[in-house]
């Protein structure tokens, strides 16, 4: 599509010959393009028939979508608090993974370990349910507070339930994105007299956080959708808003439904910004002319 | 008397579990003389020269590099600082260049000085400024490596170490990965620091390079020096068969 200009300059220095093989090249290319325009649209009318045969009530849909709305301000602030939270714990636990030293190494393996071989679901009861029990009982051997401390509110629970799991899977992403910067790299700051810390600080992480922004991207967004564990304790958050209206009224179909879209919707707004931030973090990457 | 900047005594690499690569060499190097070492690809010329400021841990044996002396081995928390303390009067050009991609010629070159020396910033700027122009590369300070040929990336990187200040540059065969008609750019700086007296030790295939500027060439193979001596001896008469041999398959 971009050859317009390029070809339309070109063309008077151009055989005919050559020219018509353009020409055919970029209709091959907006043939492909409508026909994907058409397969959505195609797809989401075959939708919109099944669903209205289903006898879809869109008035109720409308009516109760503000108050599902209303539910995005908790989704979003325990992904976002979660997601900070992976970041910090995915950096330290990578350094850790590492690291020439056995505790650190032993305590970031152990920890993605644990954290990876159990469903976010038993971890997410784990904060909100469990952990109040183990603070009663380090309260009744002495400890002071302790059932007080560790009995964490729904909100506060869920964000460390999701951070600390995703801060586990985040811990390899980080690792590959620090592994995947050349030893070549690590070899010149060597040379210059850099020690081990500053290599680290000054030359890796920031090559390895271009790396990783497009992962993380892809967790944060996956984050969103999984933010609704947090509606099993009872948070006023998307999800839950939607269960809640659609028992009460017998309309779960379309409730989900607007739910669903909603998510959807946040996750096409947010794959967006992530594209606009990969960019801006591909300095030094890139070529004349893509600025 | 000169005395000698460089001493090495003894040296040996092995790789685990049993790759011998050095097998006991020495040498004494001259302030100011360039030494240009040769060899068969996998005769440890790069080993040797990556042994010298550690990138690569020597086995044993004994290292001194202006009045700092490291005994080779296991290194304690001292050895390592000692280390560093080397590496900075030993500015070292690698093969692939190993520019960092995410800073701009210039910041590439004031990245010791700021980082290592805590150099103030302004300073280390200016600097970098003349000795981007002393390779020639003043245009191109704010561009980044991915935006400079080959060539020009290896000058910056000649640049970038010679921030440092050092009083000795390691370049390991700096050409090798250059499209031809790049080499002579980079060879005529290299000139240019010999010229101006800079110790130098070059594993290099550019034989014209050994021929004009070195005073001395080593010829390595199979982990040790086959023999040395000034250029004009070792490439028309040899006295070893096995020099003659790698001669002649290069020249």
């Amino acid at each position: 599509m971009d050859s317009t200009i390029s070809s339309a300059s070109l063309a008077a220095a151009l055989p005919d010959a050559a020219r018509q093989v353009l020409a055919q090249i970029q209709a091959r290319n907006r043939r492909f393009f409508v026909s994907v325009v058409l397969v959505v649209i195609g797809i989401l009318a075959l939708l919109f028939g099944v669903l209205s045969l289903l006898g879809m009530d869109l008035g109720f849909m409308y009516e109760w979508l503000g108050f599902l709305l209303a539910g995005i301000g908790y989704t979003l602030l325990v992904a976002v608090l979660a997601i900070s939270l992976a970041c910090i714990i995915a950096l330290f636990g990578a350094l850790g993974r590492l690291s020439h030293n056995p505790i650190a190494y032993g305590i970031a393996t152990f920890y993605v370990s644990l954290i990876r071989g159990t469903p976010l679901l038993v971890q997410v009861y784990m904060w909100y349910l469990a952990l109040p029990q183990i603070g009663q009982a380090l309260e009744a051997v002495g400890v002071p507070y302790a059932a007080s401390v560790l009995t964490l509110p729904a909100v506060p629970a869920g964000i460390l339930a999701l951070g600390v799991c995703y801060g586990a899977y985040m811990t390899e992403t980080f690792r590959a994105g620090i592994q995947s910067i050349t030893a070549g790299q690590t070899e010149a700051a060597l040379a210059l007299g850099m020690t081990h810390p500053q290599v680290m600080r000054r030359i890796i992480l920031p090559q390895a956080l271009r790396v990783v922004i497009p992962p993380i991207g892809n967790e944060f967004i996956s984050m969103v959708k999984d933010s609704s564990l947090v509606s099993l304790m009872g948070v006023w958050e998307l999800s839950y808003r939607a269960t809640k209206i659609g028992r009460r009224y017998f309309r779960s179909l379309e409730m989900l439904l607007v739910a669903a879209a909603v998510y959807w919707i946040m996750c096409i707004i947010l794959q967006a910004a992530q594209g606009r931030l990969e960019f801006r973090m591909s300095r030094g990457e890139r070529k004349r002319g893509q600025a | 008397m000169t005395t000698s900047i460089i001493r090495v005594c003894g040296l040996h690499k092995v790789f685990p579990p049993d790759l011998h690569v050095i097998r006991g060499v020495d040498l004494e190097v001259q302030a100011g003389e360039v030494v240009v070492v040769i060899g068969p690809s996998g005769s440890g010329k790069s080993t040797f020269l990556r042994c010298l400021n550690f990138l690569e841990d020597p086995t044993l044996g004994e290292i001194e590099i202006d009045g700092v002396t490291i005994q080779a081995g296991f290194l304690n928390k001292k050895q390592h600082e000692q280390v560093r303390a080397i590496r900075q009067k030993m500015g070292m050009v690698f093969q692939s260049f190993n520019l960092f991609p995410h800073l701009t010629a210039l910041e590439n070159v004031i990245e010791g000085p700021v980082t290592v020396k805590k150099a103030p910033r302004s300073e280390a700027i200016q600097k970098g400024e003349e000795l981007l122009a002393w390779v020639g590369l003043s245009d191109k300070r704010a561009e980044f490596p991915s935006r400079l040929s080959g060539g020009q990336q290896q000058r910056v990187a000649i640049a970038r170490s010679l921030a440092m200040d050092p009083k000795i540059m390691l370049f390991d065969e700096p050409t090798s990965s250059l499209d031809p008609e790049l080499i002579s750019e980079v060879i005529e700086v290299m000139e240019r620091l010999a010229k101006e007296g800079m110790t130098m030790i070059v594993v290099t295939h550019e034989m014209h390079f050994a021929r004009d500027v070195s005073q001395r060439v080593i010829v390595m193979d199979r982990g040790v020096w086959v023999e040395q001596g000034p250029p004009g001896q070792i490439f028309t008469s040899p006295r070893e068969e096995r020099t003659r041999q790698f001669l002649a398959h290069i020249l």
